[in-house]
């Protein structure tokens, strides 16, 4: 495991996404709620690329005509077939045991600290002014 | 699932693919208008003047969208909409880019569902909007780029100019079957639609009926239901009760050459309910004399299913025994591109097939249907 530094956080908007390719894999990392999150960029179902999936709440209901709405924005909707997974786990809402999205960890650090070490980027340039994105691959 | 989730390095390389995957004829490719003055090049003053003024209608409420509005704006995977602006599948180099180079696309069957041309109320602007639709296919669709092959899509509660635009369009060469809905005012083996099968049968071109429009009819056998996700089992009862009507009424018995095939309706439920037709047949059988053999072997002779959305058991192997049931000589591979419940080539099949039958299903069976040589 390593960890890289994938992006300033100031070029993710807020619900926004960026792709980017570390070690041969596809990685999308969201900016949802000031967090930033994650995920192999491709759903386990058929394929589609996770960075087109609508970042939306989790809605649940214990019985007809109630239901509760929470986590806004932390549940990806895929793309094409709507299965929903949770952008902190990976997991699939409707089969958390089996079915899920590779996630890995994500941390912000100020350049400050990446300019001292030891994580410098050796192909993304580093300002002390910014703070950046590392994901843990 | 584990395999699928296991793949490391999931990237399609192009050059590769291309020398060794199976070419893939697409069975449901759904080509849309970027605006509905598109087909006006196509239709006469007199209705492009009644477009502007009054334009279409179905027996159903709403113009622009359907009564259970789908779970993705229009219906389509979010992906899908093209850099240029319009809706998605209304952008041809976007399509190719997208769809037809990546997963080797040999061919693609045109499916339009724009303005449900089949079910519109007044019958002479259908007449007018099914040859306009049919001009625009060919003309947008399948002259710059060639592997599209386009639909005769007919009104087909107007007989006679359904018949006079099969027979048009069947001249031409440039189409490979007839588009009809499912969801049509009376079943579709009623004699009120035998003039259409007669005139199909005389062209050589199959029926294609995909799934989709509004009659006029509930959705489903007990009302209207309230969700989408209800209503949308309708696509798979509704063929199955369209197989039933065509299949008692004798049609396949009074034109034995003429070929169907269900689009988007599934296949899970095929096998059920062929059973279920020979029991009945073997018991009423005198109810229906025109009907002179067991239900299921016109089935076996007449009709093909296409395969998205692609039936997904828990244990994908389940999926065999269906398959077999019905016979891998019977499914045609869909796409449906590109809707939200789009099926990927590479990825929907999650049950072991043997090279022969991938063969079959991603590419030969079709290829044998619409007699692409």
């Amino acid at each position: 495991m390593a960890r890289h530094v994938v992006a300033r956080t100031s070029e993710i908007p807020a619900g926004g996404n960026k792709v980017v390719t570390v070690g041969g894999r596809e990685i999308v990392v969201f900016h949802i709620n000031g967090e930033f999150f994650a995920l192999l960029n491709r759903c386990p179902h058929e394929g589609a690329p996770l960075a087109k999936a609508a970042c939306v709440a989790l809605l649940q209901s214990d019985e007809p005509g109630h239901y509760k709405r929470s986590r806004v924005g932390e549940l990806l909707r895929c793309a094409w077939h709507g299965w929903e997974f949770d952008v902190r786990t990976g997991q699939s809402y409707f089969d958390p045991e089996r079915t899920r999205v590779r996630a890995y960890p994500v941390a912000v650090e100020p350049g400050e600290t990446l300019a001292k070490g030891p994580y410098v980027a050796e192909t993304f340039p580093v300002s002390v002014e910014e703070s950046y994105v590392l994901i843990e691959v | 699932m584990a395999d699928v989730l296991d793949r490391s390095d999931t990237r399609l390389d192009a050059s590769t693919a291309a020398r060794t995957r199976l070419k893939v004829i697409d069975c449901d490719i759904h080509p849309s208008l970027a605006a509905r003055s598109d087909l006006y090049p196509f239709m006469s003053k007199r209705w492009q003047a009644h477009m502007e003024t009054y334009g279409p209608h179905l027996r159903t409420p709403f113009t622009s969208t359907t009564p259970y509005p789908r779970s993705a704006p229009l219906l389509s995977r979010r992906d899908s909409w093209p850099p240029t602006g319009g809706p998605p599948g209304s952008d041809v180099a976007f399509m190719r880019e997208q769809h037809l180079d990546p997963l080797d696309i040999e061919f693609g069957i045109l499916q339009v569902l724009d303005l449900l041309i089949p079910s519109q109320q007044n019958q002479e602007l259908g007449a007018a909007l099914q040859t306009a639709i049919n001009e625009w296919q060919v003309e947008c669709w399948s002259r710059p780029e060639p592997r599209l092959k386009a639909s005769v899509v007919v009104s087909q509660d107007n007989a006679e100019a359904a018949i006079a635009e099969i027979e048009r369009c069947a001249a031409t060469g440039n189409y490979v079957q007839i588009n009809i809905s499912p969801r049509a005012n009376e079943p579709l083996g009623r004699r009120r639609y035998w003039p259409i099968y007669e005139a199909a049968q005389a062209s050589g071109l199959p029926m294609g009926i995909h799934v989709g429009g509004y009659g006029g009819h509930a959705p489903t056998g007990s009302g209207w239901p309230s969700y989408y996700n209800e209503e949308h089992h309708s696509n798979a009862h509704s063929v199955a009760a369209q197989l039933t009507s065509l299949v008692i009424e004798g049609v396949p018995e009074r034109f034995p050459k003429l070929k169907f095939v269900f689009i988007e309706g599934g296949f899970g439920w095929v096998p059920a309910t062929t059973w279920r037709m020979d029991k009945h047949w073997q018991r009423f059988r005198d109810e229906v004399p025109h009907v002179k053999r067991p239900p299921s072997e016109y089935v076996r002779e007449h009709f093909w299913f296409t395969t998205q959305p692609i039936e997904e058991p828990d244990n994908a192997r389940h999926l065999r025994a269906v398959i077999d049931w019905i016979g891998a000589d019977r499914l045609l591979f869909s796409s449906d591109y590109p809707h939200w419940d789009f099926d990927d080539p590479r990825f929907a099949f999650k049950t072991p097939l043997s090279d022969t039958e991938r063969a079959m299903i991603f590419n030969g069976n079709a290829r044998a249907f619409y007699k692409f040589g």
